[in-house]
């Protein structure tokens, strides 16, 4: 197989906690794979599996053609890795860390101080080589962080949780960082519980729950899975939303109501005819609409959908379900 | 966007890949050990020359421990001759045990940050981030003994001995010390916890006391002065003092100042060495 990343029922088990449970994943060369799920699904795990740091008790796991147990080292050599925390000497200063982790790749004195540049001036952090990175602020550390997982330009690419515990100014950072590696022959596989981070980075994702992918697909194929476009109404009056409901010509299976934002939310077919049927509707029922929204459906929903509604509770779905109806 | 970056095309990448002409090297595995310890000692060097002040207290403390006792304090019970002279040598060898905590802190932190995943997500020597914290901390360590030699110097002490004996002695205190590194880092790898550092930095007082290197085991209660001689830093202390000619050295002892660290090094170093392989499971 010629994937950048193969993984073969992979499994690791930490007492009786199955953190991987005969998971498979196929991430093609020069690709953004989104591993998406909530805490605790293995995420981290499956990171540090692919990145030589643990090993698998069972399967089979090829990065960039070679095994990750047998051949530690030949993927060591080709990867790059940023873990949830910056990996990072605070003592020393930021050029310093480069230099030590060039070397450390055997670039030689003159070949770690020369690619140690390169990459301040790539991450804007030029100006501050010198300074101790416990002087720098969260972005900084990020973005130094991500070149010193760059020094050897590696084929695969790491990002567990990139943007976990920034302010929005460092998450765009991170986001333009890993946007101009696209291109660049590097495959980056990244964990987010960020479904908008998934969307906007990645080519394909795997949805992951409880150690196993549940679904793997482009986030279009993944929003389709769920029944495709969804019409949101927002009512004036809550307490009509059981009549709306009732009215609607489509309503069946999939609809939702949430009585405290006034919101009813259905799955439709055609998208013009719903929407017209709906306005007229609502109109001879006397019934007033405060708005009217026709949206494919969020990844949130999607993984709702796939996980039987349980890990509500780790996606902020509501907020950004606000966000996105037009 | 507040920030841009260039996208990297493949073409124009600054360094290379592994085998690519000016990309990483192969390096043969005894070179690649050598080259990665280096760079790991190296790493130490620059973290000293960065906190100049903590480097220095941690050279002066010893010496200010010398000098409270020495004066201060002033004398230990059942010491015959100059306390000074019976003081230097206890304090080498004490230095050369509290060096534990050093190690200790230094690996908790390593851990702590993540910094030791990301060593062992390179293409490093397997033994370097360990190899690389020894030889750091053994260098330290010398040039803590040279600086406090230097200080009982200054207060008068001298050594009555040969070369050889002289340089016998400065042995046996490293030979402590890096018994002592394995154990500060087994303490750090089955620890990994901050707090337990400082238990750590608590408890070698206690351990430090229960020695010969203040007072002779000859003035406490039975029982104690047992338990005191059979601290290895009394031994060490005692070979020392034989071995540098100064009051409360016996004859005898160098035996038993080798084999203690080479007994503790027998059990912490495998411990150690095998904490670091699990991390991987």
């Amino acid at each position: 197989m010629t994937g950048a990343i193969v993984v073969e029922g992979v499994r690791k088990r930490y007492g009786d906690r199955h953190a991987l449970d005969g998971l498979d994943l196929l991430v093609g060369r020069g690709t953004v794979h989104a591993v998406l799920g909530p805490n605790g699904a293995g995420k981290t795990t499956l990171v540090r599996v692919l990145s030589t740091l643990l090993r698998p008790d069972a399967g089979r796991v090829e990065v960039a053609g070679h095994d990750v147990v047998r051949e530690a080292r030949r993927v060591r050599s080709r990867i790059g890795l940023l873990g949830q925390h910056a990996a990072l000497d605070e003592e020393l200063g930021g050029r310093q860390n480069l230099e030590m982790f060039g070397r450390l790749h055997h670039l030689g004195a003159r070949g770690a101080r020369v690619r140690a540049d390169e990459l301040l001036e790539r991450f804007g952090l030029a100006d501050t080589g010198r300074k101790a990175v416990r002087a720098y602020s969260g972005g900084m550390r990020r973005r130094l962080d991500l070149a010193a997982s760059l020094i050897t330009e590696p084929e695969v690419l790491f990002l567990d949780e990139p943007t976990t515990g920034l302010d929005p100014r460092g998450r765009a950072e991170v986001w333009a960082a890993v946007r101009s590696l696209v291109g660049s022959g590097t495959t980056v596989l990244l964990t987010t519980q960020y479904l908008e981070e998934a969307d906007q980075l990645a080519d394909r994702i795997s949805v992951v729950d409880r150690g196993r992918v549940i679904a793997d697909g482009t986030a279009d194929e993944l929003k389709s899975r769920t029944g495709g476009d969804r019409i949101d109404v927002v009512l004036r009056d809550a307490g009509l939303l059981g009549a709306a409901v009732a009215l609607l010509p489509f309503a069946g299976d999939g609809v939702s109501v949430e009585a405290d934002r006034r919101l009813l939310s259905a799955p439709v077919t055609d998208r013009m005819a719903a929407l017209a049927a709906v306005v007229r509707v609502l109109e001879e029922a006397g019934i007033e609409a405060e708005d009217i929204a026709l949206r494919r459906p969020t990844l949130d929903e999607v993984f709702l959908h796939l996980t039987g509604g349980e890990a509500r509770a780790h996606l902020a779905g509501d907020e950004r379900r606000a966000e996105e109806a037009v | 966007m507040s920030t841009t970056y260039d996208t990297v095309h493949a073409g124009d990448r600054g360094t290379r890949w592994p085998g690519e002409p000016g990309g990483p090297r192969e390096l043969r595995a005894g070179t690649r050990l050598f080259s990665d310890c280096w760079t790991m000692t190296r790493r130490e060097f620059a973290r000293w020359a960065r906190q100049p002040v903590q480097a220095v207290v941690g050279l002066v403390f010893p010496v200010m421990l010398l000098l409270m006792f020495g004066y201060l304090v002033g004398g230990g019970r059942g010491v015959e001759g100059d306390y000074v002279d019976y003081l230097v040598p206890g304090m080498l060898a004490l230095t050369m045990t509290f060096g534990l905590e050093g190690t200790m802190l230094a690996v908790t932190q390593d851990l702590g940050k993540g910094v030791i995943d990301r060593f062992r997500s390179l293409p490093m020597a397997n033994g370097a981030v360990l190899m690389g914290r020894s030889a750091a901390d053994m260098f330290q360590s010398a040039v803590g003994l040279a600086v406090l030699t230097g200080v009982g110097y200054a207060l008068g002490w001298r050594a009555d001995s040969t070369p050889g004996a002289f340089l016998g002695a400065m042995g046996l205190l490293l030979l402590l010390r890096f018994a002592m590194l394995w154990i500060g880092i087994h303490l750090a790898m089955v620890a990994g916890k901050p707090e337990l550092v400082q238990a750590v930095q608590i408890l070698v007082w206690p351990v430090g006391f229960l020695s010969n290197v203040f007072a002779a085991p000859d003035s406490m209660p039975g029982w104690l002065g047992t338990a005191v001689e059979w601290n290895p830093m009394s031994q060490t202390a005692t070979a020392v003092r034989d071995l540098l000619g100064g009051p409360g050295g016996e004859p005898g002892h160098v035996a038993a100042a080798v084999l203690w660290p080479l007994a503790l090094l027998a059990v912490f170093f495998p411990l150690a060495v095998r904490r670091f392989a699990r991390l991987s499971r």
